[in-house]
């Protein structure tokens, strides 16, 4: 299984693979960001693969000087009933990535989410807006400088008396 | 000076005046029965299953729009998740999804577990999977109670909760507390469970089929219910796929996904139990299907309790699983292990996993990212509720307002998960 | 208002009227449950048939603040949740008592993160907390009968 899904994708994206990594019996891919969408969309339509689940996209801040943010896309197969991962690099200053919206449709709240957590824009998303913290909030609170307890008075209090 | 562009002004405003005096002056109301309402379902409110705040577009009494507005229950659990040793988040995994707590403890053991490369003993699964599958007896009593409760039907609620109140028994008495429960470990489970405790599964689980067929009684060829939940809410298995349903939600509409059977994970691979399905996808089904997976959970226990293995219930590894108490108090090396790990955390390698288990709402996954330290790098929680909510205005779109109460029910989201 | 007004005095009369007026308000307190989380499922077997607060005259939950006179707050409150909590508290008609049931509710609890706020006395006045995550209904229910005391010492011209 692993073998065909590796030759399959390096067969038609042999440049914008950067590492594959294979650990504790799973399989990640790390993909250029501007091919981001169209290894998406031959990963759901080619007949043999079909990875038509898309299971979470969340974003992780790995805290360096370059490429700073990664976006994750976790993704699953009905018909080979097997997983996979694919990872992109998104650089700090640079803060855009494509939407995923249109291949398939639950990326919708999860790009959502990780734009109210970290700050990462998805070009051609249909409502991006913040989801878990009120619209006025000016920070993103899952990057590693914000802290635990929060910034003292960037949320309004209703007054007691 | 002055008095010229005074009358300078004067002369264009009456300019003005004159012409717009000729033009056509229309006046314009709007009526407002030809309009569209909008209506706000508030976060609090009686039906509406924790805080969750829907924003409906009506036209009389149709549902042309709606949106939903969560995050009123936002706790930052991934940002503690950062700060905190792996052990010392297990309470945490409690308060995601409230209604079955146990499940939640068990993914996250395994999710760690994977990272640090160590398994429980055999007899901390078997009792893992017994105590799962009553906390999914529980959600599901609870999901088929607040459904009957949400159309009116409130001697429904009263059977199903009588039923969950013996539930909170077992699990104080195998587990030590009713609700939030903390049970799991690294490495195997806290305490074993006594003789009493069997005996007690065993009864409720002989007990509980008669009181289901007194429910099933009461509803399933009801004139009333069967009219207000057949044909609401249909979603076809493809529209769920795109969408990411996943659980009953999906297995209501044709699919026979389920992680038991398709990654298998704990002892589900010597059991025998089936997946039941529906085709229809609409609000009866999904009701129906909690109904049929409760008998599928106690065939499951009964399996579990004849082969329960005799053995250990925490596996030896030192820099990973929490020695025993009697040990700590009398022996040095067990000592020092104790004050490691909970000091300074387990030691797992670099890398990140992606573990998932079958819960009562559908796929709870933990992905995590590890740096090598005691403490997390990254914890992303994959919750179930979240993912089902987002299908929710494509579900209301053309039903009326009180369809919408059935078919939140029917989706069954728990709010502390959806927004963690 | 009214004829209450006239209650503050000490002769025989009103004082059998205060009796007779604080004998009926602690016995029908009827709740408004502000269920947010875990604490929420123990305020449903609380109401439920076991623990039985009808009992002690909580006969019905009115989810409506209009018609309810004890603020059950149960679960964590967030800074986004706060609002809708102080404009319920200040729909409902005087008198009102407020009960924070659990540790989230009376201080934050086991979650001190950047939205979680630390107890809601920083917003509502609160008369009796209850400890515990969650606590027993049993807890709940003595809380209730700490209200109910609490009713009794109180002069009833408080609220005039």
């Amino acid at each position: 299984m692993k073998e065909l899904l590796i030759n399959k994708l390096k067969e038609k994206f042999q440049d914008f693979i950067e590492e594959i990594i294979d650990y504790s019996n799973e399989l990640t891919f790390v993909i250029s960001k501007n091919k981001i969408l169209d290894v998406c969309y031959f990963l759901k339509n080619n007949e043999d693969l079909k990875f038509d689940y898309l299971v979470d996209i969340c974003g992780v801040d790995r805290f360096k000087k370059e490429n700073r943010f990664e976006v994750v896309y976790n993704i699953w197969s009905e018909k080979l009933k097997y997983r996979i991962r694919l990872r992109v690099k998104v650089d700090e200053k640079d803060l855009q990535l494509d939407s995923v919206t249109s291949i398939w449709k639950s990326a919708d709240w999860y790009e959502r989410e990780t734009y109210d957590m970290f700050g990462i824009v998805f070009l051609n998303h249909p409502d991006l807006r913040r989801i878990y913290m009120p619209e006025e909030f000016e920070y993103f609170p899952l990057r590693k400088d914000f802290p635990l307890i929060g910034i003292p008075d960037s949320l309004p209090l209703p007054r007691r008396n | 000076m002055k008095e010229n562009s005074l009358s300078n002004n004067q002369d264009i405003r009456n300019k003005i005046i004159q012409k717009l005096l000729e033009q056509d002056v229309q006046i314009v109301s709007e009526d407002p029965l030809e309009n569209t309402m909008v209506l706000n379902m508030g976060p609090s409110h009686p039906s509406t299953h924790g805080v969750l705040r829907v924003i409906l577009k009506l036209d009389g009494e149709t549902v042309v729009d709606a949106m939903c507005d969560v995050g009123y229950l936002h706790r930052g659990f991934e940002k503690i998740a950062e700060n905190s040793t792996y052990h010392e988040f297990i309470p945490h995994t409690d308060r995601l999804d409230y209604l079955s707590p146990l499940s939640n403890n068990v993914a996250i053991a395994l999710a760690i577990e994977k990272v640090a490369g160590i398994t429980a003993p055999p007899r901390a699964q078997y009792i893992r999977t017994i105590l799962c599958e009553l906390a999914r007896i529980s959600s599901h009593l609870m999901a088929i109670g607040s459904i009957g409760i949400d159309l009116g039907a409130l001697t429904y609620w009263f059977y199903t909760f009588t039923e969950r109140e013996k539930l909170y028994d077992i699990f104080d008495l195998v587990v030590g507390a009713r609700f939030t429960t903390s049970f799991t470990r690294i490495g195997g489970i806290s305490h074993d469970i006594t003789e009493e405790g069997i005996q007690a599964i065993k009864v409720f689980i002989k007990e509980l089929p008669s009181i289901l067929k007194k429910c099933e009684k009461l509803l399933n060829r009801n004139r009333i219910f069967i009219d207000r939940t057949q044909g609401i809410g249909k979603i076809s298995l493809e529209d769920a796929l795109n969408w990411g349903l996943s659980g009953p939600n999906l297995r209501a509409s044709g699919s026979e996904r389920d992680l038991r059977k398709d990654e298998p994970y704990l002892i589900y691979p010597e059991l025998d139990f089936d997946v039941p399905y529906y085709n229809e996808g609409d609000t009866l089904a999904r009701f129906l299907i909690r109904i049929d997976e409760i008998y599928e959970s106690l065939r499951i226990v009964e399996q579990a309790l004849k082969k329960l293995p005799e053995g250990e219930i925490i596996s030896n590894d030192p820099k990973n699983a929490l020695p025993r108490k009697e040990k700590i108090y009398t022996k040095m090396e067990e000592l020092i292990n104790d004050f490691m790990l909970v000091n300074f955390g387990i030691n797992p390698p670099v890398g990140e996993i992606y573990q998932a288990i079958e819960s009562s709402k559908g796929e709870l996954g933990f992905y995590i990212v590890s740096d090598g330290s005691g403490y997390p790098w990254r914890l992303k929680i994959r919750s179930p509720s979240f993912c089902n909510l987002q299908v929710l205005p494509l579900l209301l779109k053309g039903q009326m307002i009180s369809d919408v109460v059935a078919i939140i029910g029917s989706i069954d989201p728990v709010m502390g998960e959806c927004d963690k | 208002m009214g004829l209450e007004s006239y209650l503050n005095g000490e002769g025989f009369f009103t004082t059998r009227v205060n009796d007779l007026l604080k004998w009926s308000r602690t016995n029908s307190l009827w709740p408004m449950p502000m269920a947010t989380s875990c604490c929420g499922i123990e305020l449903m077997s609380f109401a439920g048939p076991r623990f039985d607060v009808a009992r002690f005259g909580s006969e019905v939950f009115r989810m409506s603040p209009r018609q309810s006179d004890l603020m059950i707050v149960a679960g964590t409150i967030t800074y986004k949740m706060a609002k809708v909590v102080r404009k319920i508290y200040d729909q409902m008609p005087e008198p009102k008592w407020v009960i924070a049931m659990g540790a989230c509710a009376s201080s934050g609890g086991m979650f001190r993160s950047y939205s979680v706020v630390q107890g809601i006395d920083q917003f509502v006045p609160v008369d009796v907390f209850v400890s515990g995550c969650p606590p027993r209904p049993d807890s709940v229910i003595k809380a209730l009968l700490d209200i109910q005391a609490k009713l009794k010492k109180e002069p009833i011209s408080k609220y005039y």
